[in-house]
């Protein structure tokens, strides 16, 4: 914002002292016409005016355009053509509003030839500092330190010479030129500098020249007007504020008009290099657009058709098509400007005549390969460029260009397309890895959330009673199926317990347990025969279990009143009973077919109920065969005599203790507590 | 990792199964089995004496054929199995579904009298 109020206030000042330059000029011109010798203006007053005028348009156009961010090549050429044909505008205006007049007495003095001269002379400055400060944002678009010093010595120069016509020096010949010749070599050097002109595209160069050629137009226009001015001007009186001997004017026009030139001839030379320019900045976008293809695409064909679309462009070829082999679907063609029939028949026809190496490697170097391609009748390709695709080592495809030409690819087709084929390779191997590593977390994902049901399912407090007290434990593996364990009080009498196995891993195992959960604690709720419960889950279950897929459980009615255990065993781990009277511990053996293996109601003769007396002191171990079956380092397992042994060593202690020891002397023998399995236990010792 | 050989044997289908099976091959399993089926075998014989262990997925896959089997009127015996493996099927109660022979002398002869 400051930034604007101040060139503003430039603007203001500019006007202001030009309208003083005009007042005092003006005043010269007149007391010398009307014959007075005694001068009550001093003559270095409009010479100041002039410079200050000079200063205040210089500082103008610099903050307005040299700070001004925005601009481009050729807005800024824009610009000073505008500012040229405003200045010629005003100018052809002001000449006709002259010659309108005709040849009056007023347009005779030399009052009115001084004022049009300034008018003149106003917008000239005004046009060149404008053109200057362009020209200096186009030289300096490159920045080199030494450039900068240059330019820099010549702009504080021309400043300086402001001073040598400030106050009213004599003008020296020989200084006035010595100087002019060191600025005016020194803006032809600094007119070397074009590199803005590369990166105009063919369209912009056919503008700029246009541009430039009107501002060089204008420039003649304004020069020839005010050189005309101070002809006649002279021709009247002498005492006018001549710009002919302004260093500072000088050197600008010079270099202003050498460098509109030269910009104009540099353009007009590069019109036929521009296409390669261009050429050249594609191949590095459509890199670009192949390497980062891996992130921004869904799939390995969008990586396919962007390498098609980017070689052909970059060759310019007439056709080309992409195989990629090892397919499920058999080979994939992706093709432009030709049919897969066509690519079978031009590989078949090569093969054919046995020539190795076209379609192996990037290079048409088979002599008379036109020849070759001319004979496949119908073709209308003679050159053909070819290059495998590598991924991980392993050739997954070939690209091949055509084009009508014979010879139609040089080398640096052939080196490009080659980095293209390389860079496409690496995108699709990334795009693999990715789709790998992305698969892995979707897998480790779905086993925290069947981890997370299985938790969940389990209960957190087990129904106890007077008679006996249940403690159990469980632990679950990573990549397997679901242990469940719960129990049901069914009435004051009655208590209901499960122990259940269910096969498969991961999410599936975990829904089926849930819904054994749902099974259980539904049918428990009535007083029913074990088998009777097993039969129906059996049967429930029928409509839920996956192929393949079955639960072993063994379910357990306690009656405290009887003293009576009733239970059905379906499949799972026999059941290991300390019995206290005998003081020993021995497994039950009974029958019981496993839940979800026979899918019809026949079940019901594979499963029965079982039934025993429990005394004061018995233990009873459920277990899953995480327990059993659990490896030490050797590879043994721990099997089901040591659970019996390792029963009677805590036959005197309560449920919780008895199930922390066989924890204990479960990660003893394994050495760890990682078992790669579910293992549960369930212990009920009764009172 | 599991190696599944066949051999065809007096129009039986021999299925040599070696090594153990888990949940990644019990694929190859199924489709072994599959493959018998599909080519019209209807007596096929599993042999199990260089079977080291078998989980509860293979377990799985011998329990899905059952029904099929029954319907279809394919007779399959398994033999050969070590004291874990048999104990195995035993708790499962899966020697009550399948016919499981000792030798393979035996599981010919229970096969053909299936």
């Amino acid at each position: 914002m400051r930034t604007k109020a101040i060139i503003r206030l430039l603007f203001t000042v500019g006007v202001l002292t030009w309208l003083a330059l005009v007042f005092t000029d003006i005043s010269i011109v007149f007391t010398a016409s009307t014959g007075n010798v005694k001068q009550e203006v001093p003559h270095w007053i409009p010479d100041l005016l002039l410079n200050l005028f000079i200063l205040s348009v210089f500082y103008y156009y610099k903050l307005k355009i040299e700070r001004d961010e925005i601009l481009n090549f050729i807005d800024l050429l824009w610009r000073v053509f505008a500012t040229g044909l405003v200045a010629t505008v005003i100018s052809l205006s002001v000449w006709l509003f002259e010659s309108l007049m005709g040849d009056t007495r007023l347009t005779s003095l030399p009052v009115f030839r001084d004022f049009i001269y300034l008018i003149n002379l106003g917008l000239m400055l005004g046009f060149l500092i404008m053109a200057f400060t362009a020209w200096k944002r186009l030289i300096l678009y490159q920045k080199s330190k030494w450039l900068l010093r240059l330019w820099a010595f010549f702009e504080i120069g021309l400043l300086l010479t402001l001073l040598y016509n400030t106050f009213g020096f004599p003008h020296v010949n020989w200084l006035f030129g010595v100087v002019l010749g060191i600025l005016v070599l020194t803006g032809v050097i600094l007119s070397a500098n074009m590199k803005w002109v590369a990166y105009l595209n063919f369209r912009q160069k056919w503008t700029s020249l246009l541009l430039l050629l009107l501002t060089v137009f204008y420039l003649l226009y304004i020069l020839f007007i005010n050189s005309k001015s101070v002809e006649e001007l002279r021709a009247l009186t002498p005492y006018f504020t001549d710009y002919k001997g302004h260093l500072f004017i000088q050197v600008l026009i010079i270099f202003v008009a050498i460098y509109s030139a030269f910009s104009f001839l540099v353009i007009l030379f590069n019109l036929p290099t521009t296409s390669v320019f261009e050429q050249k900045l594609e191949e590095v976008v459509n890199f670009q657009r192949i390497s980062q293809s891996i992130q921004t695409e869904q799939n390995e064909e969008s990586v396919y058709n962007i390498l098609l679309e980017a070689s052909v462009s970059t060759v310019f070829a007439d056709a080309a098509w992409l195989e990629i082999h090892g397919q499920p679907q058999g080979n994939k063609f992706f093709t432009y400007k030709t049919s897969e029939k066509e690519a079978v028949e031009i590989t078949e026809h090569l093969k054919h005549l046995n020539i190795k190496g076209v379609l192996d490697q990037g290079s048409d170097k088979t002599k008379n390969l036109s020849k070759h391609l001319a004979l496949l009748k119908g073709s209308r390709f003679r050159s053909i460029l070819a290059f495998p695709i590598y991924v991980k080592g392993e050739n997954i495809g070939t690209l091949a260009l055509l084009k009508e030409l014979p010879e139609g690819f040089n080398k640096e087709m052939t080196k490009i397309v080659s980095t293209f084929a390389n860079q496409a390779g690496i995108s699709i191997e990334n795009f693999r890895l990715m789709e790998e590593a992305l698969q892995n977390e979707r897998y480790k994902e779905e086993l925290k959330i069947a981890k997370t049901v299985q938790k969940s399912l389990l209960p957190t407090n087990l129904d106890q009673d007077d008679d006996f007290e249940v403690a159990a434990f469980s632990e679950s593996a990573d990549e397997v199926g679901g242990d469940y364990y719960d129990t049901h009080r069914i009435s004051a009498r009655l208590i209901a317990l499960i122990i259940a196995d269910v096969s498969g891993k991961g999410t599936t195992a975990a829904f089926h347990m849930s819904q054994m959960k749902g099974i259980f604690h539904s049918l428990a709720q009535n007083d029913i025969e074990p088998s009777e419960f097993m039969t129906r889950s059996n049967q429930a279950l029928i409509s839920c279990l996956e192929r393949g897929s079955f639960i072993s459980a063994t379910y357990f009615c306690i009656d405290n009143v009887d003293k009576i255990v009733r239970y059905a065993r379906a499949g799972h781990c026999p059941v290991l009973y300390y019995d206290s009277s005998k003081g020993t511990a021995e497994f039950f053996k009974d029958k019981g077919i496993a839940l979800g293996m026979v899918r019809n109601k026949s079940y019901s003769s594979f499963i029965q109920t079982n039934e025993f007396r429990y005394r004061p002191g018995d233990i009873m171990v459920l277990y899953t065969d995480g327990i059993t079956e659990a490896k030490d380092s050797r590879g043994e397992e721990f099997g089901y005599d040591k659970l019996a042994e390792i029963i009677l060593e805590v036959k005197d202690c309560s449920a919780k203790e008895i199930q922390d020891h066989i924890i204990r002397k479960l990660y003893e023998f394994t050495g760890t507590k990682n078992i790669n399995d579910d293992y549960t236990t369930m212990i009920v010792k009764f009172r | 990792m599991i190696h599944i050989k066949r051999l065809q044997e007096d129009g039986v289908d021999v299925l040599v199964l070696i090594g153990e099976i888990d949940a990644s091959s019990s694929i190859e399993l199924d489709l072994a089995i599959a493959k018998s089926v599909g080519e019209g075998y209807s007596r096929i014989l599993v042999d199990c004496s260089a079977l080291d262990y078998i989980s509860s997925a293979g377990l799985g896959v011998f329990m899905s054929y059952i029904e099929e089997f029954k319907d279809r009127n394919i007779r399959m015996v398994l033999f050969g199995m070590n004291e874990k493996v048999a104990n195995t099927f035993e708790i499962l109660g899966l020697n009550e579904l399948l016919k499981i022979g000792k030798d393979k002398v035996e599981a010919k002869q229970m096969v053909d009298e299936l």
